[in-house]
């Protein structure tokens, strides 16, 4: 075990897979000479040349396509697209093409792309470059995508990105990159579609994935002091969800909140509220309580933007409103 | 499932015969694919054939001399007015007739129909329905020949209103920045839809395109396949020392945009004038005139093209629907768990024991 920054951990099972497969290449801006815009592909210029690196021009629609073109006749591209926001540009090659090839033509090309990129707001970067909009992704059958919160689990679902033939969105984290976390020695890909357990408990399910699951664990932690024990379910995927392990989790505390980092109208929140009441519905003692950013285009000032983020704060009065409703109905 | 015939490989296209036997191939293919559209257009007024259907009426000569230049290993991406090149690539009417029927024998599987033929032994890698989506993955695979520093050309086929989208611009660039061996070919037929080149596009000599990207282009009569042949030619060559280059076919659209497109913005007199100034009609005229063609050929190869179109009818009426059965099995290539295979009827959860009765745990469908 060692304990490394969910950057590093991304670095590092990028360059594991360029050293194991040649057929793996990094594909966007700024991802050679100027190391990423956030750092994740420093040092791979230099290690592993212009050829498997490949800077492009601003133009993500061209690039991501040419990346899902190559993975059609067997590269394994790794595209960067710097933040999620930019994925809007691509959005037609990503949801009419990559996630539509391999069931088109009726199973006869393959699509074994990564998408890496971070979402996240909370650093005064405006309205266009503060979005999730991971939902957009998960919506779409065909594609799969993957939101670790850990550098464990960043390392292990990025390793299981790039070796599987779908294509597979890998989002990552702003607020996140700096973390750290205890990493095994030798990781095992993770396997995509599996949502974790992440803190048994009794008394309520709180569930959240990427900067969320990791406010889960952290409002779990303040709730464990009062005698309240919280159990945390880290999606880890986002499609395919793992419906199983949230009904199952529910039927045994018999409340739950889930915390999301988009907004709350048809949210990823929302399919998980109407997973639990369809799967969980007479075990239900409490409405599920979603807690999601403000609905509102998100504000450069850092007063209006702290207010539109759900926080820790907000987490941990979601769960005590929903045992206070548990308790009003016994 | 009845036995699928496979693509043969095409044949070298390295010249092995006269001008006359070359001449009379690329005829023969022409006929072939008008009658082949002739006949899909009756299949969808007989609702054999859904969806959109766009044909190659008029642009045959286009289709084969570009089919004919390439060599078996070169991968063909295309657009949705994709079943000529299918043809002419060598994949069996049979086979494309099924796919537009939608049944299990067709190329795609049922999967795709008339816009999403793809044939992986012929490098057919896809005809695509969204405008320019090919032009980007086309430059991808081009890429990727580069990569592993292969000797093949990728062909990308695209109509004249492609060239107005972003992403045919950002491919160029690229393919011209990473010096990728791909052509990309603009069949101009005058129209996208009922638009005209020159009401859409600020530069309508289309070629002209590729010097904002340093690329080579040049501009052919595609109404005369042994031009498109030879210009193909010179823009594989030209591809394969690694630079790209846009080659513009100016051919003509005999129909509507697809099968139910009357074409109500073209004049009668407009109408009359294509008609008359047929490429097929002509070519067969001039092969006519230098003895190269006789009427007893014209005969039997309209016979012989007749019987095949048949046949691929006969053959798609006799394959077996999809079964319902496979519906989720082309969701993901690589396996997973909790992938949904829910029918729109069915529940999420089978029906629930209640709190306290047993119940065992069942996963959502």
């Amino acid at each position: 075990m060692t304990v490394i920054s969910y950057r590093q951990a991304l670095h590092d099972a990028l360059r594991e897979e360029m050293q194991r497969d040649a057929d793996v290449l990094l594909i966007g801006e700024e991802i050679g000479r100027f190391e990423g815009s956030y750092k994740i592909t420093a040092g791979m210029l230099e290690e592993f040349g212009p050829r498997r690196v490949r800077d492009t021009p601003i133009a993500e629609e061209g690039f991501t396509g040419a990346a899902i073109g190559a993975a059609m006749v067997g590269l394994r591209p790794v595209v960067e697209i710097m933040t999620i926001n930019f994925s809007l540009l691509a959005i037609d090659q990503i949801v009419n093409h990559a996630a539509k090839i391999y069931g088109m033509f009726g199973g006869q090309a393959r699509v074994p792309l990564v998408i890496r990129t971070p979402g996240g707001g909370g650093q005064q970067l405006g309205a266009t470059h503060s979005q999730n909009i991971e939902l957009y992704y998960a919506f779409v059958p065909g594609m799969k995508v993957v939101a670790p919160s850990t550098p464990a689990d960043a390392k292990a679902l990025m390793l299981a990105a790039i070796r599987d033939d779908d294509p597979v969105l890998v989002l990552e984290n702003l607020a996140l990159y700096n973390t750290t976390g205890e990493v095994p020695d030798v990781v095992e890909p993770a396997e995509i579609g599996r949502a974790a357990v992440v803190r048994t408990g009794s008394d309520i399910t709180v569930i959240g994935y990427s900067r969320m699951a990791v406010i889960a664990r952290e409002a779990a932690e303040v709730l464990a002091r009062e005698g309240i024990d919280v159990e945390v379910i880290d999606l880890r995927s986002l499609r395919p969800l793992d419906r199983v392990t949230i009904v199952t989790s529910v039927k045994k505390t018999s409340c739950a909140v889930v915390l999301e980092d988009d907004w709350l109208t048809y949210g990823i929140g929302a399919e998980i509220a109407a997973t639990i009441s369809d799967g969980a519905f007479d075990w239900l003692d409490a409405p599920v309580r979603r807690v999601a950013m403000a609905e509102v285009p998100m504000p450069y000032a850092k007063s209006l933007e702290m207010a539109a983020l759900p926080s820790l704060a907000d987490a941990i009065g979601a769960i005590r409103a929903t045992l206070d409703a548990r308790a009003r109905r016994a | 499932m009845s036995a699928r015939p496979k693509t043969p490989r095409p044949p070298k296209s390295a010249a092995p015969c006269k001008d006359e036997d070359i001449a009379l191939a690329f005829y023969r293919q022409m006929v072939l694919i008008r009658r082949f559209e002739e006949r899909a257009a009756r299949g969808y007024a007989e609702a054999k054939i859904g969806g959109y259907c766009h044909l190659n009426l008029g642009e045959e000569a286009t289709v084969v001399g570009l089919m004919a230049a390439l060599q078996p290993d070169d991968y063909v991406y295309a657009s949705y007015r994709d079943h000529g090149y299918a043809l002419a690539r060598g994949i069996s009417p049979e086979r494309v007739m099924a796919e537009l029927y939608g049944r299990t024998d067709g190329v795609s599987k049922g999967w795709g129909g008339s816009m999403h033929l793809f044939d992986v032994d012929a490098r057919l890698m896809g005809g695509y329905g969204i405008v320019g989506g090919q032009v980007p993955l086309a430059t991808g695979a081009a890429l990727a020949v580069a990569h592993r520093g292969g000797a093949e050309a990728v062909l990308c086929q695209m109509g004249d209103g492609t060239t107005n989208i972003g992403a045919f611009h950002e491919s160029l660039n690229l393919a011209s920045l990473w010096d990728l061996p791909i052509v990309f070919v603009v069949s101009n037929n005058g129209l996208g839809m009922g638009t005209t080149v020159e009401g859409s596009s600020a530069e309508p000599d289309l070629f002209k395109r590729a010097s904002a990207y340093r690329m080579a282009s040049e501009r052919v009569d595609g109404n005369d396949p042994v031009a498109v042949h030879a210009a193909a030619l010179r823009a594989l060559t030209h591809a394969r020392s690694g630079k790209p280059f846009l080659l513009e076919t100016v051919t003509e659209r005999l129909k509507g945009h697809s099968v139910v497109d009357p074409a109500g913005y073209r004049t009668r007199e407009q109408k009359a004038q294509l008609l008359a100034g047929d490429a097929l009609s002509a070519y067969a005229a001039r092969l006519t005139e230098r003895a190269i063609l006789t009427d007893d050929a014209t005969r039997e190869i309209d016979e012989a093209a007749m019987a095949a179109v048949d046949a691929s009818v006969r053959f798609a009426d006799a394959s077996a629907h999809p079964a319902t059965s496979t519906l989720f099995d082309y969701t993901y290539a690589t396996a997973v768990p909790n992938d949904s295979r829910r029918l729109p009827g069915q529940p999420l959860f089978p029906a629930a024991a209640r709190p306290g009765e047993t119940m065992s745990e069942k996963a959502p469908a």
